[in-house]
């Protein structure tokens, strides 16, 4: 599926303070049952957000918020940018969990290190997930959490940068390939069968070379 | 300011010594011998090996398109894959290359009444239908050769040495153990390889993981996984694939060889990989889908080739001595909380990271321990035995020899041992291992994924406490609120027993 390009994006922060947080976490597995990809962003960290039991097909507007729960915190309830501590999206290699996070409107994630296949699948999905150094991360969380009003930060695709309103600037580093498809929001399936003939040739010499694989 | 400084990774490799595969002395011969004339090849590893064979190209940004041989489909990951396909007017390249099964939603009892929960049963039918409508190779819920994918692929020859492999689930990191370069993928990947049959990869770092010396007795394969998680940690293989290596490694079976690259998801790395040797061979000779007569020789003598050469180079290794490896039962909601069964839970005040003690007080405070408890004290509610982790037929007679004339504690509301696939209980049933488990008072299941994320009926209700052979731990994994304790089959079955943990080296 082509994604959409991302712009240079401006958003403010929501801080989710643990790590190793799981895709398990991110989308509970009975949400996993739908066949479609939109529609998972109301089960986003279901079982954190929601005092009781999450099912498919319940109207959550009408179930008991968990108050402790940072996404439940009016202070973040507008967030785009998601502050998370170090191999965010462990485990389960779900694509619904990027599916969440983005159908409830996250464009960012910023933490000192993403687990790969999710990091893999966000960037199908056109969220930017941003690597920082902890002591970086530790700043910002301290930023996000400080006062009454959200953190707001600017992230700049074109000079690689990312400015926290007012506390400073910092480069950030990006895959150019991974760059490459979220400025222009590329359909990569489109662009490897551009190959086609690369991979047609791979198959024939392969076909001599270990004619198994095809038998 | 927020820029401390950047920090590059130490890229400086190591070079592994004295591996135990007999194949890789083998090899050095044709290196040592080569005419003078010729460059000395650089020593490549196995993943190097895999790797280069399967590169079709490679951009100027360092990506490379990398031939998929091989695709396991099932139904959670794919119907949005198919569907994509769909919209985009495009076909699968090579139908036969994949292989489908359901698993994930599948009931483990009473079969004859299809799946009662709707939601699943769509899910099961669109990927017969997809199947059906592109010409993939299904193995539905009334064949005998139904079952989890990662057991059903090694069973059927579909797994073999050497192949790229790909299917939309993590644990796909299971048939690294053949020495084939196996990992999980999301839903646009499994769309990307069903269209092109390649993925757009870039090369990982390696890892060597070295077990040496003897397993003691008692200790298994998934003992020396936890092991080394605990070691390592949940983030230790992250952006690497890990080869394991060492003699206590080599002298396992198939079965416990996948054992321990399954978890290698769990140790942050997408893919895990064992050398091949004659085990390895031996194992894929005569599976239905595996290469057959001459052409089964012409394969064996390539795979032969490809395990890593001596002085090959790593980014990262680290060695383990078998003989110190215990019993391992976790204890928190990450794998990397995990013990030996002679220890007590952690104290969170004793971790001096902010960061990392905070995971140990959520762990406890979700788990209901109290730091300090021994973990040979902790109660239980219920036991699984089963998962693409634990559910093959090495790992049932396991847990069949400590159950055998022993009944399940009273205080246990629910054991139960859910077969890997058709072929494992069938097996499993010529053995009278069925018998013996059911005489113990365990539950005796159809096949499938089971209680290890509870997609099905399969689930612990809230606060219950279960002793589980599969893979992960995490909050809510086996049902909302439950508590999920990650052991061998050896010791789940030991647990189930005696009501808690017990060391299965004094039984």
């Amino acid at each position: 599926m082509p994604m959409q390009p991302f712009e240079n994006f401006r958003g403010t922060v929501a801080p989710l303070d643990r790590a190793n947080v799981d895709t398990d976490a991110i989308i509970p597995k009975q949400f996993l049952k739908s066949i479609k990809r939109t529609g998972f962003g109301p089960n986003l960290f279901d079982e954190w957000r929601y005092l009781d039991r999450g099912e498919p097909g319940q109207d959550c507007a009408n179930r008991p918020l968990n108050p402790d729960f940072v996404l439940n915190d009016p202070r973040y309830a507008h967030a785009t940018i998601l502050l998370a501590r170090h191999n965010f999206g462990c485990g389960s290699s779900r694509e619904h969990a990027p599916w969440a996070l983005a159908d409830y409107g996250f464009k960012v994630l910023i933490a000192p290190s993403f687990a790969d296949i999710f990091h893999q699948n966000a960037i199908k999905n056109g969220l930017l997930p941003i690597v920082l150094d902890e002591a970086v991360v530790d700043r910002l969380f301290e930023l996000a959490t400080d006062g009454d009003e959200p953190l707001t930060i600017d992230v700049d695709l074109h000079n690689l940068t990312l400015d926290a309103d007012g506390h400073g600037s910092i480069e950030i580093d990006i895959d150019p390939f991974h760059h490459h498809c979220l400025i222009h929001g590329l359909d990569d399936i489109g662009l490897t069968l551009t190959h086609a003939d690369d991979i047609a040739a791979y198959e024939a010499r392969r076909r001599a070379e270990a004619p198994w694989l095809f038998a | 300011m927020l820029d401390p400084g950047r920090r590059r990774p130490n890229r400086r490799r190591r070079a592994a010594q004295h591996l135990s595969s007999p194949h890789r002395r083998g090899t050095l011969v044709g290196f040592v011998f080569a005419p003078e004339t010729a460059p000395m090849p650089t020593p490549r590893t196995l993943y190097d090996k895999i790797w280069d064979d399967h590169v079709v190209r490679t951009d100027e940004h360092g990506t490379s398109l990398l031939y998929i041989d091989r695709q396991l489909v099932h139904e959670v990951t794919s119907p949005q894959a198919f569907e994509g396909l769909r919209l985009a007017g495009r076909k699968p390249r090579r139908p036969e290359a994949n292989l489908a099964v359901p698993d994930h939603n599948v009931p483990t009892t009473d079969r004859h009444l299809g799946i009662t929960d709707p939601i699943s049963r769509i899910q099961v039918e669109t990927l017969e239908a997809n199947c059906r409508e592109v010409g993939i190779q299904l193995f539905d819920m009334a064949d005998k050769r139904q079952g989890i994918v990662h057991v059903i692929g090694p069973e059927e020859g579909f797994t073999q040495p050497g192949l790229t492999m790909v299917c939309g689930d993590s644990h796909t990191s299971t048939h690294g153990a053949f020495g084939a370069l196996a990992f999980g993928v999301g839903t646009s990947e499994v769309e990307h390889v069903l269209a092109t049959q390649c993925l757009l990869q870039k090369k990982s770092k390696s890892m060597l993981v070295r077990v040496d010396g003897p397993l003691g007795r008692g200790v298994t394969a998934k003992d020396i996984v936890l092991a080394i998680i605990g070691e390592i940690g949940t983030a230790g293989g992250t952006g690497h694939v890990i080869e394991y290596g060492g003699d206590a490694i080599y002298a396992l079976s198939m079965e416990g060889r996948m054992t321990v690259c399954n978890m290698s998801i769990e140790a942050g790395a997408r893919a895990g990989l064992i050398g091949i040797d004659e085990t390895t061979i031996d194992y894929v000779r005569g599976r239905p889908m595996a290469p057959q007569g001459a052409l089964f020789e012409q394969a064996a003598a390539y795979w032969r080739s490809l395990n890593s050469d001596p002085g090959a180079e790593y980014d990262r290794v680290v060695t383990l001595d078998a003989a110190s490896i215990r019993p391992q039962v976790t204890w928190g909601t990450s794998p990397e909380m995990v013990l030996p069964v002679d220890a007590a839970v952690p104290d969170p005040a004793d971790i001096v990271d902010p960061v990392k003690s905070g995971s140990y007080r959520h762990a406890l405070a979700y788990m209901g321990l109290a730091p300090g408890t021994p973990l040979a004290d902790i109660p239980l509610d219920k036991v699984f035995i089963g998962s693409c982790t634990n559910g093959r037929i090495e790992d049932l007679r396991a847990a069949a020899a400590v159950a055998r004339g022993h009944k399940v504690a009273d205080s246990i509301k629910l054991a139960m041992v859910v077969p890997g696939s058709g072929l494992v209980k069938a097996q499993a049933e010529a053995e009278g291992l069925d018998k013996v488990f059911i005489e113990a008072g365990f539950e005796w299941r159809e096949p499938g994924c089971s209680m290890c994320l509870a997609m099905n009926a399969d689930r612990l209700e809230p606060g219950e406490r279960c002793a589980s052979t599969s893979n992960r731990n995490f909050e809510g994994r086996q049902g909302q609120g439950g508590r999920t304790h990650l052991v061998s089959p050896a010791m789940a079955a030991a647990a189930a027993i005696h009501g808690r943990f017990v060391d299965v080296r004094e039984i």
